[in-house]
């Protein structure tokens, strides 16, 4: 299955890029999948599928775009 | 008046947004680039946004304000890039009939976005930055 996903701030950094394609196999998780590509992360984040927030044991599915948001600044 | 832009906001006209002759009780919040933070120099602020999930939030908190307080008109802009000490990173103007709605509605407003808004926040130090994170609850400092 094909994702997009989207990296903000502190992870941005950490992952060297604002956006990439990785391709999962069929039932991963999002936490599974923030585990895969931030393998040592303490950041609390937030988990979200189609800028939706989800529980961290959603599944993606094909052509989902996802974002693990860390912490929130704004104001 | 509703945006995340990357460049000055225009108070002025943020306000201008929520006119209307029904309304006696006019606020406008200002969050304003401040020089310290934990006993450090602040330089500047450098916001990153999510654009559309930002635009998405930003609506959904002003659907709410609606919602909540009939007769409410409001504004929200929210700025990104870098925000030099003193100017403002974020405007909320709320209109209403009267002004205990006015209050009520401009403080649920910016605590939602501090909460919700899809936005990240670097302080520029004299030697270095860091990511800082909005507090989840409890008092300011």
């Amino acid at each position: 299955m094909r994702v997009t996903l989207l990296w903000f701030a502190a992870l941005r950094e950490r992952r060297g890029v604002a956006s990439e394609v990785m391709y999962v196999p069929e039932g991963t998780t999002l936490a599974a999948l923030y585990a895969r590509c931030i393998p040592d992360d303490r950041i609390p984040v937030a988990h979200v599928r189609n800028q939706r927030v989800c529980a961290p044991d959603e599944r993606v599915a094909d052509g989902d775009e996802v974002a693990f948001l860390p912490p929130l600044g704004g104001g | 008046m509703i945006a995340l832009i990357d460049r000055a906001i225009d108070v002025a006209a943020v306000r201008r947004a929520v006119d209307d002759p029904g309304c006696g009780a006019v606020l406008v919040f200002e969050g304003v680039a401040r020089d310290h933070c934990d006993g450090r120099r602040v330089l500047s602020l450098s916001y990153e946004g999510w654009p559309a999930m930002a635009e998405a939030t930003l609506h959904a908190i002003a659907d709410e304000v609606r919602g909540q307080w009939p007769g409410a008109r409001i504004a929200l802009v929210h700025r990104t890039g870098e925000v030099a000490v003193g100017e403002p990173s974020v405007v909320i103007a709320v209109a209403t009939p009267h002004r205990a709605a006015c209050y009520e509605a401009s403080r649920y407003a910016i605590e939602a976005l501090k909460a919700r808004l899809p936005v990240w926040k670097q302080e520029i130090y004299e030697d270095g930055s860091a990511w800082k994170a909005n507090a989840p609850t409890g008092p300011e400092r």
